[in-house]
């Protein structure tokens, strides 16, 4: 190849938009886009001729129309004469509920079994490497048929436990009855002046904040180090079970009770709630176990050894020199494992659990009969969701990411 | 100095000690369990409570697998021989497998047709061998690239003209480039290489097709797509869905990193669309909405427009894993491409693309062991994948509410796949490693 440029000559010729690299990239561009264009368009042109040809034109005022189906489980009000609009919103709520259950549980899960699979206990490590090779290699709505499965086959009816010879029995001290139409668990109880317990608990937790900030502080300022822990447990906890206690204990607890042929009181947490939380949680904990242990292994041998060398005590050298390296490889993977949970847990249906694509994708899409306008608020839905947790996560990534100087 | 010792000390030792063996806390067995299981106080806890939660888990699965009834037709007679049995947990009813074995393989496939469905699935591993294992001969992949069109046959029957006509656009495609090629230069037969096959897929295939058939049929028993079902669905989904969704992600990964402002809008928006939603709502519009956006009039097969959305699922899934391959390469290794003078396409096939896919194998494949898991999703769309045959065995008056067996053995196919897959990956990495 000839090492220099023949130069420019005079005048444009057709053939330079495409031999031409500074005009190739445009032309290139163009017909890209023309043709996307005309493919989107082809499309749209046909749904549109479809829809008319049934007679079904888009519009969303369905949405505004009496739903008249029921849901079991909701958490605002609703009954089957309110809209489908109303059905969709408590849809996505549900949707939310058991994705942040899920996530939390996966969190905690994944913390613990990646850090275990990582110990120096045989048995252990071979028991989490068991344990996550089973959940990832078995797909998880087989986890979620089969876990709702565990709940109805395998706890006992509520009549089970009537009578003085009962076959079942209420666990933890007679505040828990897990039967096999779900899990009843004691209620919270506010009597008069409960509000003044729970303002004092939301000061306290304000409390830890401002005397995080403040020990920090002194600590730069005079270099001398407070028990910061057991401070802060001790904020967290005595005043407000003194003021719960001063003021006579005004929260108490409603247990579930066996009435007629079901329990009665305390809340009702549906069979498919949480078995659907159970199952994606302890799916979605194997990936995050896996990320955990690689952020872990990530940080190398040397900065252990490092802060030993400087005098760091083993808790300060893991809080201080070995998570916030870690955090930072962890986060990223961790934040499509919520992504995943998230999405994962449209398989609600699978279980009866009535979440947005139970309802708007579900059973308003059969009544209605309006797919395209169901299909598109069901994605936008879901890409909304998915968009706000992952730049959640993802300004939260950048608050621990190293910063160069 | 000798003479001296010898006279002050009473005794010297002249020949050397036998070796000894290391003390029986410090070798063999009982050192490694100190070491490795009763290090420390809360090592020692957590081995017991894990060995106790061992014997929990295996005292009650072991003998529910084990004293299983193979005989009983029914579930209410396998609950009896079962009770016979005195254990406390009962035991599993594994004739159910025995008697619908062949149902969670082939689905409502015709039995006198399944050894076309063996003989598919036997040529599919001869097609992958050359794929999967480099030192086999090389020629065996023209065989992998016709594989595809065979196996449509041997599955849905019909007329062999139908594949044979499908390929001959490919032939045409290439006869077309090479000719010219040699006399209009590379974009006018890229073009041509494009145009034709089309032309001939949309226009002539399908008279063609009819009048070689009425000439000389060539026909097996067509078998329709409702029939299709259970590991063998799953097997077709997800290996097409594998095969098609890698260069698709590898097209669109290109497309991410390209300089063309156009061409990355576009698969961005792609990308982030489709990672964005669940694979159930791309389903739904697969089975609702896809016949709405092709021309009046047009159907087409289920499993089809199944295996679409599954490819445009993975795909986007593919390009990110394949993106943070290309971004892992160091830019030195573009540089020095661009520097031997290689064109972009070139430089692409023969420097960054093979390194960046390397890096990306775990990836890769982690995206296939997911697209293959995410088949059981047709279920729910009303597909008779192994998930959705159990609701097909269950209303069966006879194993009216049987539930362990079925997942466990649906369990356990899906585990032995994906863990071979992963295991393979290894094995790959391994061999393509060219650290040190």
């Amino acid at each position: 190849m000839s090492a220099t440029t023949d130069p420019p000559k005079d005048g444009f010729q057709l053939s330079q938009l495409i031999y031409d690299t500074r005009y190739r990239s445009m032309t290139i561009q163009i017909v890209a886009l023309v043709l996307f264009l005309l493919g989107v368009g082809w499309l749209l042109n046909n749904a549109a001729q479809n829809l008319a040809a049934l007679g079904k034109p888009l519009s969303f005022g369905f949405l505004g129309e009496a739903a008249g189906y029921d849901i079991n489980q909701k958490l605002i009000e609703y009954n089957n004469q309110m809209s489908h609009g109303r059905a969709a919103l408590v849809g996505v709520l549900n949707t939310l509920l058991v994705a942040v259950l899920g996530c939390i549980l996966a969190t905690v899960l994944g913390v613990i079994i990646g850090v275990l699979r990582l110990s120096s206990n045989w048995v252990v490590a071979r028991l989490m490497t068991v344990y996550i090779e089973a959940f990832r290699n078995v797909p998880v709505l087989l986890w979620i048929v089969l876990t709702m499965a565990i709940f109805i086959e395998s706890f006992p009816a509520p009549r089970a436990f009537r009578g003085d010879n009962a076959s079942a029995s209420m666990s933890l001290w007679d505040s828990v009855a897990l039967t096999n139409r779900g899990v009843y668990i004691p209620k919270p109880e506010m009597y008069a002046g409960s509000m003044i317990v729970v303002v004092v608990f939301l000061l306290s937790i304000i409390g830890i904040f401002v005397f995080g900030a403040w020990s920090r502080k002194r600590q730069e300022e005079t270099g001398q180090i407070l028990p910061n822990f057991w401070i802060k447990l001790a904020i967290f906890f005595v005043p407000a079970l003194l003021a719960y206690f001063v003021l006579g204990r005004p929260i108490g607890l409603e247990l579930p009770e066996l009435k007629g042929f079901n329990f009665q009181g305390g809340i009702y947490m549906r069979n498919s709630l949480i078995a659907l939380t159970l199952a994606l949680g302890l799916y979605t904990a194997a990936f995050v176990a896996e990320n955990v242990r690689a952020g872990i292994m990530a940080v190398s041998k040397g900065q252990s050894e490092a802060a030993f060398a400087l005098g760091l005590s083993p808790g300060r050298t893991m809080n201080l020199i070995i998570l916030p390296q870690a955090l930072r490889v962890i986060i990223p993977p961790l934040i499509s494992q919520y992504l995943n949970l998230t999405k994962n847990s449209s398989l609600a249906i699978a279980v009866g659990y009535m979440d947005i694509t139970g309802t708007l994708g579900g059973i308003t899409l059969n009544q209605t009969g309006k797919e395209m306008e169901c299909l598109l608020i069901l994605m936008g839905i879901y890409l909304t969701i998915s968009l706000i947790i992952s730049s959640v996560m993802n300004w939260y990534n950048e608050s621990v990411k190293l910063r160069e100087r | 100095m000798s003479d001296t010792h010898a006279q002050t000390v009473a005794y010297v030792r002249d020949t050397m000690l036998p070796e000894q063996a290391p003390p029986s806390t410090a070798a063999g067995p009982i050192k490694w369990m100190r070491d490795n299981l009763f290090s420390s106080v809360l090592n020692t806890v957590l081995t017991l409570l894990s060995v106790y939660f061992l014997w929990l888990v295996l005292s009650l699965v072991l003998p529910w697998v084990w004293y299983g009834s193979w005989t009983a037709t029914s579930l209410k007679e396998c609950r009896e021989v079962v009770a016979d049995l005195g254990l406390a947990h009962g035991a599993a009813c594994w004739s159910v497998i025995g008697e619908r074995y062949l149902q969670l393989i082939y689905g409502f496939y015709p039995a006198e047709l399944y050894w076309r469905a063996n003989l598919a699935f036997v040529l599919m591993i001869v097609a992958l061998a050359p794929v999967l294992y480099p030192n086999l001969p090389r020629k065996i992949l023209w065989f992998s690239a016709l594989y595809p069109f065979i196996a449509f046959w041997l599955l849905w029957g019909g007329t062999l003209w139908t594949p044979v006509v499908a390929v001959a656009g490919f032939v045409l495609g290439y006869f077309a480039f090479e000719a010219l090629y040699r006399l209009a230069g590379s974009l006018v037969g890229v073009i041509a290489a494009i145009l034709v096959p089309v032309i001939w897929w949309l226009l002539l295939a399908g008279p063609v097709a009819n009048g070689l058939a009425s000439v000389l049929p060539l026909t097996i028993e067509t078998v329709e797509s409702a029939k299709f079902g259970g590991f063998m669905l799953s097997i077709i989904i997800g290996v097409t869905g594998i095969a098609l969704s890698l260069p698709l992600g590898i097209l669109l990964a290109l497309g991410r990193q390209s300089d063309l402002m156009i061409v990355k809008a576009i698969c961005v928006g792609f990308i982030e669309f489709i990672r964005g939603v669940p694979l159930i709502t791309l389903l739904f519009v697969a089975s609702t909405l896809l016949n709405y956006f092709l021309p009046p009039g047009t159907t087409f097969d289920i499993i089809l427009r199944v295996i679409i959305m599954v490819t445009l699922f993975a795909s986007a899934y593919m390009a990110e894993v394949v993106r943070g391959g290309l971004a892992a390469l160091p830019t030195g290794q573009y540089e020095a491409a661009d520097a031997l003078g290689l064109d972009y396409w070139k430089a692409t096939r023969l420097i960054t693309m093979p390194q960046a896919l390397k890096i990306s194998i775990p990836g890769i494949v982690s995206t296939f062991i997911g697209l293959f898991k995410d088949t059981t999703l047709v279920s729910i769309i009303g597909l008779l994948d192994p998930i959705g045959l159990t609701n097909t065995i269950r209303a069966d008056s006879n194993w009216n509410g049987i539930v362990w067996e079925l997942y466990g053995f649906i369990a356990l196919m899906f585990f032995i796949f994906c863990f071979g897959m992963s295991r393979y990956s290894m094995y790959l990495e391994r061999k393509l490693k060219t650290g040190h």
